[in-house]
């Protein structure tokens, strides 16, 4: 099925006189992998925010689902089903892995008012222990988050977005500052959620490596603007990727 | 850009075992947030038991308290029962919330006037003037928490100062409504389905009942999934956003619950002493409020009452020091600020983090 | 416990005598003005120095009001002790106010609340306001005391207008005040680098700028600035334990209205809620007069959080 689940229209953004984002535009289709590259301050990190309602962009749309969600704050996107992860301070530390995760799927289970009456885990067990062993954290579930490992929190981080069965989850830089052993399991993760799942992902990612083993696609921006799109092995070819990259 | 690829996933990887203390020393959180962490990790069973028994003892004590306190002192802890249902709607603001509110006392007084005037001049039973009252009062907290909040959420604070003082401005001078500063004399005590309570001693049972009920509400709602909301937005307020919590619809509710507990307290002030004035809610009041959750630990449960406890029953037992009571009541709070932010309660976290660390 | 209300025990404006109308509409008006300036000028003392306590160390000095009365009483102790007036009271309360609300509430409190964080730092001001009250309760008593207006009870007939020389000395001396402050902050060295740390204290740093002395300096410089505030402002209410409540509040106000990025802001909200305060009295309602500058607050609070004069910048709030 090639359904457009996420569309980007023009996306600009400008901090005074710096132009961070330049008129953007993709689409993203049910169930692929979107690699978002590109050499430092290129915008990416700003053009996830503009779609995340983060920040307001200057000029633009953004379409979930059909539907235009532009200007939307983030917690209204994520209950119609646009997830993000953050680069840092990624996870509630006081609370344990459960709790985290439970936490993380509540919002999607009623208003407010009606979750001052329910019970604690609001019958989400079941999700949960199964997120919990999907991403294999069992042996951690009872911790407090603050403890994990940098690594273990962004897997954590990762599931988390994933509770509320999101149509489309943002990552920003999953791999970033994570140790070589523990890159293979948040590569793997990643992988299996998309083919299991269905999950649509976009990945911003620094670590080429990493997001050539996961993407689909790739979107190249540099300087506020798309440079060009492919897959990984057409994207690793081209000369003007590598230009922008050598020359940045 | 060709290297060799990502070793296949080490299974033990993510599989370490995670060593407490070690973990939360390297972790660089923060020593409140460390005290945060270490609350989920349980309590030692020998905190456990003594903290059971304390409770245990307090409980006994104060269902037989009649038996030894005359009516000055049953009057007494049915002032701290009070002070410390007003100060929890304090502590749900702000223990859990983080939002300062100086009103506790002007909806405390809300919650006394509205509901005599409802009993004296409309004829209502005291239990629908009750309900009445604190739905009122809660909805007037929602109303002016919600522009506040939109602007700043530190903003609240002086919005609610201006509150309280235009509150006890109009009772003060619309003397045909309130009986002006003189106040409203000769309260009765209302009769519970034909069992009056205008004893001493039935009232304590009530107000006692009544502190209770308000607990084990408070309780509940921060075991719900609401309460979980609000560890989130404590730890991480961008992330729980991120996953579709408000930080504004959240605070604002708990606003809102926090100045209707305020005005129960009121509603149950008023028989009791059978007698209100507008003096008893001003702006100082609310400041003193403000101290006893503090001194007596916000975001624990036991914070309101020995908050109380210090402001209503300790200044009777250390009754040598009445004139310098005051004085030193402050003093303590400077020193407190200095070497135990977290209160008193919170000694108890220190006490547990140690234990804990030598395990 | 029947304490009255914070801002009601301020005094009616002083040189109107009974509120009869005279034939213009504009003398009323022009004499609550001038005696509103008077009274706000005293406020915008306490204001101002309130304000520079938060800029330069992020200190909410809700003690501030305390302050004033405790100084107030000092002198009054000076003048019943020694027979002296009140000028000479001032300058033996001066250098005792300097160490107490300067030095030492800056070194034993501030210094080792300010690693616990903003909040910590607001209770502990909070406790130390309830305490100066207490300690001056003990040490004075709960009876108030007369305290001289420094240039007498005098008044100045021009043409129908009736003003009190006081209020007159008053203006002129503060005026003379925030002149010298903002030449000293803005032509002198230090008065400069005291303004730098109030601006950006980080920024002071890295320039090289004794950062800890130029907070010692802010809060040697509010403890005088408080201590002539009360001179000026005791007359009107006599000298009692209880005054700091409602100067505290003012100066709280008058600072949040103005906008806490300049001495100016305070200044004009002191004057403000001086002026409002007495014009309201008359011309709307004396038992709501305190109601004018609380809706005053919370209107600029909802619609300009930064104050009326203040820049939208960051704050250490």
């Amino acid at each position: 099925m090639n359904e457009t689940v996420l569309q980007v229209e023009n996306i600009a953004k400008s901090f005074g006189p710096v132009q961070a984002v330049r008129g953007v535009s993709f689409e993203v289709n049910r169930g692929e992998v979107l690699g978002v590259i590109g050499p430092n301050g290129c915008g990416k990190t700003t053009l996830f925010n503009c779609v995340l309602g983060q920040i307001k962009p200057d000029a633009g749309r953004v379409i979930l689902k059909g539907t235009d969600v532009s200007g939307w704050q983030p917690s209204s996107l994520a209950k119609v089903g646009l997830g993000r992860t953050f680069q840092l301070l990624q996870v509630f530390h006081s609370m344990t892995v459960r709790e985290n995760l439970l936490a993380a799927a509540q919002p999607h289970r009623g208003g407010l008012a009606k979750q001052l009456f329910m019970r604690p885990d609001l019958g989400l067990k079941a999700d949960v222990e199964r997120m919990i062993t999907d991403f294999r954290l069992g042996h951690l579930a009872d911790t407090p988050a603050g403890l994990l490992s940098y690594g273990q929190q962004k897997l954590l981080d990762i599931a988390m977005a994933l509770m509320g069965k999101p149509d489309v989850v943002m990552l920003d830089e999953p791999a970033g500052g994570v140790n070589l052993s523990m890159l293979a399991d948040v590569r793997d993760r990643l992988v299996e959620l998309n083919k299991t799942r269905g999950t649509t992902l976009v990945v911003i990612e620094h670590n080429m490596e990493f997001i050539f083993e996961v993407a689909h696609r790739i979107l190249v921006l540099a300087e506020g603007q798309v440079l060009t799109s492919g897959t990984p092995g057409q994207i690793q070819s081209d000369s003007k990727v590598i230009e922008a990259y050598l020359g940045a | 850009m060709s290297q060799p690829s990502l070793q296949n996933s080490d299974p033990s990887a993510s599989q370490d075992p995670v060593q407490p203390s070690a973990a939360l020393e390297a972790s660089g959180l923060d020593s409140t947030v460390q005290g945060y962490v270490l609350q989920q990790m349980g309590t030692p069973p020998i905190l456990r038991g003594l903290g059971l028994a304390a409770l245990g003892l307090i409980v006994v004590g104060l269902v037989l308290g009649p038996t030894q306190m005359r009516n000055y002192g049953l009057v007494l802890v049915c002032l701290w029962a009070v002070y410390a249902m007003s100060v929890q709607g304090l502590n749900l603001m702000l223990g859990y919330a983080g939002q300062v509110s100086l009103a506790q006392a002007a909806f405390m007084g809300l919650g006394a006037y509205i509901s005599t005037l409802l009993v004296r001049d409309a004829g209502l039973s005291y239990w629908l003037a009750m309900l009445i009252a604190v739905v009122v009062c809660t909805l007037a907290g929602a109303l002016i928490g919600f522009p506040a909040l939109r602007v700043k959420t530190h903003y609240l604070t002086f919005v609610t100062l201006g509150f309280n003082i235009l509150i006890t401005l109009v009772l003060r001078n619309e003397q045909w409504l309130t009986g002006g500063t003189g106040g409203i004399q000769n309260i009765p005590r209302p009769s519970f389905f034909g069992l009056e309570l205008d004893t001493n001693v039935r009232y304590y049972y009530f107000c006692l009942i009544m502190l209770a009920l308000v607990t084990i509400a408070v309780w509940f709602m921060l075991r719900s999934p609401w309460g979980r909301a609000f560890k989130t937005l404590r730890d991480n307020p961008a992330r729980a956003e991120s996953l579709g919590i408000s930080v504004v619809s959240h605070t604002l509710l708990a606003f809102a619950l926090g100045s209707g507990i305020a005005s129960l307290a009121g509603v149950v002030y008023a028989p009791l002493i059978e007698y209100i004035e507008p003096a008893a809610f001003e702006l100082p009041r609310s400041l003193m409020f403000l101290l006893m959750l503090i001194v007596g630990g916000r975001g624990t449960l036991a914070g309101p009452f020995i908050g109380a406890f210090l402001v209503t029953i300790l200044p009777e037992w250390l009754r040598f020091t009445q004139e310098y009571y005051l004085a030193l009541f402050a003093l303590a709070v400077m020193a407190l600020m200095i070497f135990f932010p977290q209160g008193i309660a919170g000694l108890g976290d220190t006490l547990r983090r140690k234990l804990i660390a030598r395990r | 416990m029947a304490e009255k209300s914070a801002l009601q025990t301020m005094p009616a404006a002083s040189a109107l005598g009974t509120s009869a109308w005279k034939d213009s509409n504009l003398e009323p008006f022009l004499q609550l003005l001038i005696s509103g300036i008077a009274t706000g000028a005293a406020y915008a003392l306490a204001a101002v120095g309130f304000a520079l306590l938060w800029q330069t160390s992020g200190t909410i000095n809700f003690a501030q009001g305390e302050f004033v009365s405790a100084a107030a009483l000092m002198m009054v102790a000076a003048m019943h002790l020694l027979g002296v007036g009140p000028l000479v009271a001032f300058v033996i309360a001066l250098p005792v106010a300097l160490v107490v609300f300067g030095v030492v509430f800056k070194q034993v409190l501030v210094e080792r609340l300010l690693k616990r964080g903003d909040f910590a730092l607001v209770i502990a001001t909070l406790g130390l306001s309830i305490f100066i009250r207490e300690v001056s309760r003990l040490v004075m008593g709960a009876e108030p005391f007369a305290f001289p207006a420094i240039a007498g009870d005098g008044v100045l007939r021009l043409g129908s207008l009736v003003i009190s020389v006081n209020d007159v000395v008053t203006i002129a001396l503060v005026a003379l005040i925030i002149a010298l402050l903002q030449l000293f902050l803005k032509r002198t060295f230090v008065g400069r680098s005291m303004e730098a740390t109030a601006q950006n204290t980080e920024v002071a740093r890295i320039l090289g700028i004794d950062v800890d002395r130029m907070i010692l300096y802010t809060f040697l410089l509010n403890a005088a600035l408080i201590t002539v505030g009360a001179l000026l402002i005791t007359p009107k209410y006599q000298a009692k334990f209880s005054n700091g409540e409602a100067l505290g509040l003012v100066a709280f106000m008058a600072a949040i209205v103005g906008g806490f990025n300049q001495v100016r802001g305070a200044l004009i909200g002191g004057f403000l809620i001086g002026v409002l305060d007495n014009l309201g009295a008359y011309y709307v309602s004396t038992t709501y007069r305190s109601a004018f500058p609380i809706l005053l607050l919370v209107i600029v609070i909802l619609f300009k959080p930064e104050g009326l004069f203040g820049r939208k910048e960051e704050r250490k709030i």
